[in-house]
């Protein structure tokens, strides 16, 4: 299978585990990424809280450059997700938009390549019962919470992918690697997102009560598939309440014996070294 | 002249607010709420009535955290957040000053970030951030350790076509 990549910036930066593992697991199910060309920023929360338009014309240069290699581009990045879903659904329902930003960026959009998540491609494409043959070493031990957030899921009829009050297909994935995923309701809780620079003592409150309910539920760690979700749980919790933070990939790549989980722990605030030594998974 | 409530339908050009019956699900659901000057049910009210220096001037439409919490449960489809964006464009383009000043120099500073490298430098972000809000020392143990584990770096990869970044930037003001 072959896919177009959008990194986007934090995959390059401080979250750099995340990018490493999304491509370590993605050549270990055969799925060869492509960075789509001369990418630029998809603008963020920055973006779409003061100029719509701007907001949809950064995504908008990347889908261009992506849909000329014709083929759908995988976006691990929650944030960068939505913001490239966002804009293509501006678009797609708003022509007299869509032709200016065409002006802008100077080219046609086509809308003709799928913007993907990767949990959407694992389930939908390779398959949990093909990902359970990569198995060799299940995650004995590991009793994660599934954290989903806020970008990947909402608003529902622009991310598309999963239930959005309910979300299940990251706990399949971690339960077929071998993970005893603990139920909780606060699954799709906001984190605080990038408030966490400017208000952080908001933020501070927002990742307590989500650590204290991931304890309450049983879990020894918490598995994200979000860049900002991820600097929040991992950096912004009290002493009391912390609990190691992994990307999914990071423990898919640990189930599958790919190369690299024993680094990227150490690269989180709160290292996840000693969590895996003590279940003899490192 | 246009009303309040009609300049800010027309800026969220999708359904209008009138079509909000104050059920007030989006103010349950939503997680600033408690920390918001003006819970989202209330802005909606006080955009029917009118209440413009209020609305623009609120901290309400600073905080709100763009989760779309509020957007998913309401049962008319008002698209709150997307009337949260719609309301903070409208404040810049007309000269209101933001009442949570840091929230919008750190969008400010994200946006002067894409406009010089294409791309986000995430600790010149954050110096950027940091000298204009004044508050220079918060974080900065994380900032150490971020950088020792070679996370964040002053230089990193730009987009090359800066031309067709920065005539976005320019064409859409």
């Amino acid at each position: 299978m072959k896919l177009s990549y959008y990194p986007g910036c934090s995959l390059h930066g401080t979250a750099k585990e995340y990018g490493e593992s999304v491509t370590a697991v993605s050549a270990a199910l055969g799925i060869e990424l492509n960075e789509v060309k001369d990418w630029s920023c998809c603008g963020a929360t920055a973006a779409h809280s003061t100029n719509h338009k701007l907001s949809v014309a950064l995504p908008a240069r990347d889908l261009i450059a992506a849909e000329k290699d014709g083929m759908d581009v995988m976006v691990p990045c929650a944030a960068c997700f939505n913001r490239l879903k966002s804009a293509q659904h501006h678009m797609k329902h708003d022509d007299k938009l869509k032709s200016e930003i065409e002006k802008i960026i100077g080219s046609k959009y086509e809308g003709s390549i799928a913007i993907r998540n990767p949990i959407d491609i694992i389930i939908n494409d390779i398959g949990l019962d093909e990902l359970a043959k990569k198995v060799i070493k299940p995650l004995k031990g590991i009793r994660p919470v599934s954290y989903y957030g806020c970008l990947l899921l909402r608003p529902k009829e622009v991310c598309n992918f999963d239930n959005h009050e309910n979300p299940v297909l990251l706990d399949k994935i971690m339960d077929t690697v071998g993970a005893d995923v603990k139920q909780w309701s606060y699954k799709t809780d906001c984190c605080g997102g990038s408030l966490t620079i400017s208000m952080t003592k908001v933020v501070n409150n927002m990742v307590d009560k989500l650590m204290s309910m991931a304890r309450e539920a049983g879990a020894n760690c918490v598995v994200v598939a979000c860049p900002i979700c991820m600097a929040n749980l991992d950096m912004r919790a009290s002493t009391s309440l912390k609990l190691p933070v992994f990307y999914f990939t990071e423990l898919l790549a640990l189930a599958m014996g790919v190369q690299g989980p024993e680094t990227w722990a150490k690269l989180h605030t709160v290292d996840g070294t000693p969590l895996l030594k003590g279940l003899g998974l490192i | 002249m246009n009303s309040f409530l009609k300049e800010v339908n027309d800026k969220i050009n999708g359904v209008p607010l009138q079509r909000c019956y104050h059920c007030r699900k989006c103010t349950a659901g939503c997680p600033m709420a408690n920390v918001m000057e003006y819970n989202p049910n209330r802005i909606i009210k006080m955009i029917q009535n009118g209440m413009k220096d209020e609305v623009m001037n609120s901290s309400t439409i600073w905080l709100c955290a763009s989760c779309e919490t509020c957007i998913t449960r309401c049962p008319n489809e008002v698209d709150i957040a997307r009337m949260m964006d719609a309301l903070r464009e409208m404040s810049i383009e007309q000269g209101y000053a933001p009442k949570e000043k840091n929230i919008f120099r750190l969008h400010d500073s994200f946006l002067d970030n894409i406009k010089i490298n294409g791309r986000i430098n995430e600790g010149l972000l954050m110096v950027e951030y940091k000298l204009r809000s004044g508050d220079l020392f918060s974080d900065m143990v994380m900032g150490m350790g971020m950088f020792l584990k070679g996370k964040i770096h002053p230089i990193s990869p730009r987009t090359k076509d800066m031309a067709a970044v920065r005539k976005i930037f320019r064409d859409t003001k």
